[in-house]
C-alpha cells in the first residue's frame, strides 16, 4: 500500500513543496546564506529518499511535473523584459557586454577545466551550459549529446553556489553597485542567483532576471554554433 | 490567470514547433520567450493578460529547480569518479563569470554613485 502511494505524482510533489516550505521557514528565521532554501531542499530530499530507500524514479513522477513548469517559466521571462524595456535601454551597453563576456567566460572556463582535469567528453558537453537556466541548459545539452539530467543538476548546483557566495564575492572584488552585481548574478547563477539578488536589491534582481534570458539565448546560440561545427 | 497560462503554454508550443520545423538548434522555450516578447511589443497580447501567471511562476522560480537538483543522486557514481573536474569547473568557473561580468558591466555603466549593502 505504501509502495503504491510512493509511486504516484502526489508523493514527489508533496515532498518537494513540504521540504521547500520547511527550508524557507528555516531561512526566514536565521537569514544565513548557507541555509539557501534550494540547496537545503535538494539535500533534504536526497537524504530522505536514500534513508527510506525510495528510488529517484518514484520521486521523479511528481518531480517531473514541477520541472515541467520551468518551460512556461522561461517563456514568462518575456514579461519582466517587456516591462523594464526603458531601464534596459538605459543600461543596454553594460548588460549586453557584461552578459556576452560572462557567457563566453562560462563556456570556455567550465569546459576547459573539465577537459584539462581529465573529464569524459560527455562530461565536458554536460558542463558547457552550466550558467544557463536549467530548461535552456537541458535543451542545449540534448542537442549536442551530453547527459541532460546531469547537466540540469550541475546547473542547479552552480546556481546554489552563486546564490550562497555570489554577493559576498562581488563585494570582495569591488563590484558593489546593484546594477553590475545584478547582471553578474543572473549571468553566473541564473534563476537561483536571481532569487537571492532580489533580496539584495530590487533593480539588481530585475537586471539579474534579464541576464538569465539574454545569457540563455546567447549561450544556446554560441554552443550550438561551436559544437555544431566542431562537435 | 488561466488565460495567462494558456498564452504562456501556447507560446511554448509554438516555440517548440518553430524550432523543430526550421531545424534551429535553439531550445523551444527560448523561442517561446522571444515569441511572447514580440506578441507583447506588437500588442497581440496585453501585459495584463499574462502578468499574473508569469509572476506566479517567476516569484517561485527557485522552487522549480529543486527536482532537477535532486536528479544529482542518479549520477552519484559519475560524480564520485569525476568529482575533481566537476567541482573545479563549478567553483572556479562560477567565480570567473561573476568577476568578468561584474567588472565589464561596471566599466561600461553610466555613472551613478549608488552601492548596495545586504
Amino acid at each position: 500500500m505504501i509502495d503504491s502511494l510512493v509511486d504516484s505524482p502526489l508523493f514527489g510533489i508533496t515532498l518537494t513543496l513540504g521540504v521547500y516550505t520547511l527550508a524557507q521557514v528555516l531561512y526566514g528565521r536565521f537569514r544565513h546564506v548557507l541555509l539557501n532554501p534550494v540547496a537545503l531542499s535538494i539535500g533534504g530530499i536526497i537524504l530522505f529518499l536514500l534513508a527510506l530507500d525510495i528510488p529517484f524514479q518514484s520521486y521523479a513522477l511528481g518531480g517531473d511535473l514541477i520541472l515541467f513548469l520551468l518551460g512556461p517559466a522561461v517563456v514568462a521571462l518575456a514579461v519582466p523584459l517587456y516591462e523594464r524595456r526603458q531601464e534596459i535601454l538605459k543600461y543596454k551597453l553594460p548588460i549586453v557586454a557584461g552578459v556576452a563576456s560572462g557567457g563566453i567566460t562560462s563556456i570556455v572556463t567550465a569546459t576547459s577545466l573539465v577537459w584539462i582535469l581529465g573529464g569524459s567528453r560527455e562530461l565536458v558537453l554536460s558542463v558547457a551550459p552550466k550558467s544557463v537556466t536549467a530548461p535552456i541548459a537541458i535543451g542545449i545539452v540534448e542537442s549536442i549529446g551530453g547527459i541532460a539530467p546531469l547537466a540540469a543538476a550541475i546547473v542547479v548546483l552552480t546556481g546554489c553556489l552563486g546564490a550562497v557566495c555570489g554577493p559576498e564575492f562581488c563585494r570582495r572584488v569591488g563590484i558593489v553597485d546593484p546594477v553590475s552585481m545584478g547582471i553578474a548574478m543572473g549571468t553566473a547563477a541564473h534563476g537561483i542567483g536571481t532569487a537571492r539578488m532580489l533580496e539584495v536589491d530590487r533593480l539588481g534582481g530585475a537586471l539579474s532576471g534579464l541576464a538569465i534570458g539574454l545569457n540563455g539565448m546567447l549561450t544556446a546560440a554560441m554552443i550550438s554554433l561551436f559544437f555544431g561545427f566542431f562537435g | 490567470m488561466v488565460r495567462g497560462f494558456a498564452i504562456l503554454l501556447l507560446c511554448l508550443l509554438l516555440g517548440e514547433l518553430i524550432v523543430r520545423f526550421c531545424g534551429i538548434s535553439l531550445p523551444g522555450n527560448v523561442a517561446g520567450m522571444v515569441l511572447l516578447l514580440f506578441a507583447l511589443r506588437l500588442g497581440l497580447v496585453q501585459l495584463g493578460q499574462v502578468k499574473e501567471a508569469a509572476n506566479l511562476l517567476l516569484s517561485n522560480l527557485a522552487l522549480l529547480f529543486v527536482p532537477a537538483g535532486v536528479g544529482v543522486m542518479v549520477y552519484l557514481d559519475i560524480i564520485q569518479t569525476s568529482w575533481l573536474p566537476i567541482l573545479a569547473s563549478l567553483v572556479l568557473s562560477t567565480f570567473a563569470v561573476l568577476l568578468v561580468t561584474g567588472k565589464v558591466a561596471q566599466r561600461l555603466k553610466p555613472k551613478s554613485g549608488e552601492s548596495c549593502d545586504d
